[in-house]
């Protein structure tokens, strides 16, 4: 079962791993975006661990919504309103409790990658955050059916997404900055889905 | 890195700073949302014209920012779009009870984030209704426009629109109209730009692309995106014929037309270059018989130190040249006042 303060840690490792990976994002977005993922995902994430406890939110649903919120106002450029509607997204169905299982992580997970596929309306293969997000939701789901409990869901989740960021190396973007490189867009690993994968990954060491 | 700073995270709060100063007769700086806001606004029953983006494309947008263009600018992060919350403060601070158009150019960030920002206005938790419109400008022809991509980046057409359409807000024309002819100006231009050099962002220290001493990258970005091509360097004809065949093309102009042409540098071209290119530009266009109503020459839209230039073309008419004409007074256009 994962409570408030599992939430709070799983934020709190994101953001020092974005913090961390921020020189690697952006060197990956420089070869077929603009060089800032990095820095804008570490800026918006050290914003949200940086969030007062004591302050207006009482509750994994209320907590979840700041963070998206302060992603949205923090990170700028297309991570801001993706990220900002997984995380406001992923609060639905958490709502009203104080310890959630599987089954709930589950469903806000499903509702957060319905939110970032609203907003950015990216389909499978586009080489995007998607690529990552999808497969983590599959496995998550397949792992959560064989009646596995949440950390070995997680854990297979974080496996898949890293394997759907690995995937996006040969793919030509279709969908962001990197669609204007067309065909010179293949053989680039995609910043989006690294940054995601990143975020499952820490997901994997901390809701649990 | 080599660049006028002090620390590179401060570098957009203390260049709006910097702006403020400069120009307190025609600017009000909103240093907490980054918005340059038109002094003594909103003006009531006149569209608000409201645009933003990511900084470090100088004078676009914030320069535009007074009478006879733009009302607000929301100021990004260089290169990064503005937050949703800067532009709801933004289209709270000028609605003067006649409605806000949102330019808005068409990068991912940019769309996203201006979407937020409306559907919070439409939300209405903020405060009173305010109507809305919105048009995406995509005017750069080395990007190819389909179905399954984000399509065509928005650029140089941006300023003219911002110009145009604010002249129609200061003649009180109403918001659907400003509207629809946004939609048009977006229609009747198209850019096409290349580099001779990448730039640096100051966050990032480094260049954002590699190009060798004897390349030049046809088709660039903004943002120091790659475009089409990296070609080998050419003459400035050769380097104007690329780019004026592919806009005029795109555009499909005919003999006996006649366009607004801006030949805008990107930042780290001398204006020596910027009017090389323009003689070529205006050679080739007489050639094809086409006539160029009304020329601009300079930095209008820029990509930081980018060196290289851009081409951009709108097919002009009686009304558009007009509004082109009528009074502007901003930091970055300024005649007729």
């Amino acid at each position: 079962m994962a409570d408030l303060e599992s939430f709070r840690a799983w934020v709190a490792d994101a953001s020092a791993t974005l913090t961390d990976q921020a020189e690697h994002l952006t060197d990956l977005d420089r070869a077929i975006g603009d060089g800032d993922h990095g820095t804008n995902m570490a800026r918006g994430f050290a914003a949200c661990a940086a969030l007062d406890p004591e302050a207006g939110y009482n509750g994994i649903d209320a907590y979840l919504k700041m963070v998206g919120m302060t992603l949205v106002s923090t990170v700028g450029g297309a991570s801001g309103p993706l990220y900002g509607t997984f995380f406001l997204r992923l609060a639905g169905p958490l709502a009203a409790a104080d310890e959630v299982g599987v089954h709930q992580v589950g469903q806000a997970l499903r509702a957060g990658v319905e939110g970032v596929v609203a907003r950015g309306k990216a389909q499978l293969g586009d080489k995007t955050m998607y690529d990552a997000l999808a497969p983590a939701l599959e496995a998550f789901d397949e792992a959560s059916r064989d009646g596995q409990d949440l950390a070995s869901c997680l854990e297979a989740a974080a496996l898949a997404a890293a394997a759907g960021r690995d995937a996006t190396e040969p793919l030509v973007a279709r969908k962001g900055r990197a669609s204007y490189l067309g065909e010179r867009s293949a053989g680039h690993i995609d910043p989006g889905a690294s940054s995601a994968t990143l975020l499952i990954e820490a997901a994997a060491r901390t809701l649990v | 890195m080599k660049k006028l700073l002090n620390d590179p995270a401060d570098v957009v709060a203390e260049a709006l700073a910097g702006m403020a100063a400069a120009h307190p007769d025609r600017l009000r700086v909103d240093l907490e949302h980054r918005l340059v806001l038109r002094a003594g606004g909103p003006v009531r029953g006149k569209v608000a014209v409201v645009s933003g983006g990511g900084s470090g494309h100088e004078p676009l947008h914030a320069g535009y920012v007074g009478l006879g263009m733009l009302d607000a600018a929301c100021c990004g992060e260089v290169f990064t779009s503005p937050v949703p919350g800067q532009v709801v403060a933004a289209t709270r601070a000028t609605d003067g009870g006649a409605g806000v158009l949102h330019v808005v150019k068409n990068y991912t960030g940019d769309l996203l984030n201006f979407e937020m920002a409306a559907e919070i206005v439409a939300a209405g938790v903020d405060g009173p209704p305010v109507e809305l419109a919105h048009v995406v400008t995509d005017d750069d022809v080395a990007v190819e426009d389909s179905t399954w991509t984000i399509g065509r980046r928005g650029v140089g057409v941006t300023v003219l629109l911002e110009k145009i359409v604010g002249a129609a807000a200061e003649e009180r024309w109403p918001l659907d109209r400003c509207h629809a002819l946004a939609e048009r100006v977006n229609r009747q231009g198209r850019s096409m730009a290349m580099a001779l050099t990448s730039c640096t962002v100051p966050a990032a220290g480094r260049p954002t692309f590699e190009l060798g001493e004897d390349e030049m990258e046809l088709g660039v970005g903004i943002h120091g995106e790659a475009g089409r091509a990296t070609v080998p360097v050419a003459p400035a004809r050769e380097v104007a014929a690329s780019l004026v065949s592919a806009v005029r093309s795109d555009l499909g102009l005919r003999r006996g037309e006649s366009v607004l042409a801006l030949v805008n540098g990107l930042g780290g071209t001398p204006l020596l270059e910027l009017y090389v290119m323009a003689h070529e530009v205006h050679r080739l266009l007489a050639g094809a018989g086409v006539g160029v109503a009304r020329s601009l020459v300079g930095n209008y839209v820029t990509s930081l130190e980018m060196a290289g230039c851009s081409v951009t073309l709108l097919r002009a008419d009686e009304e558009l040249l007009r509004l082109y004409d009528a009074p502007v007074n901003t930091p970055g256009l300024r005649w007729g006042v």
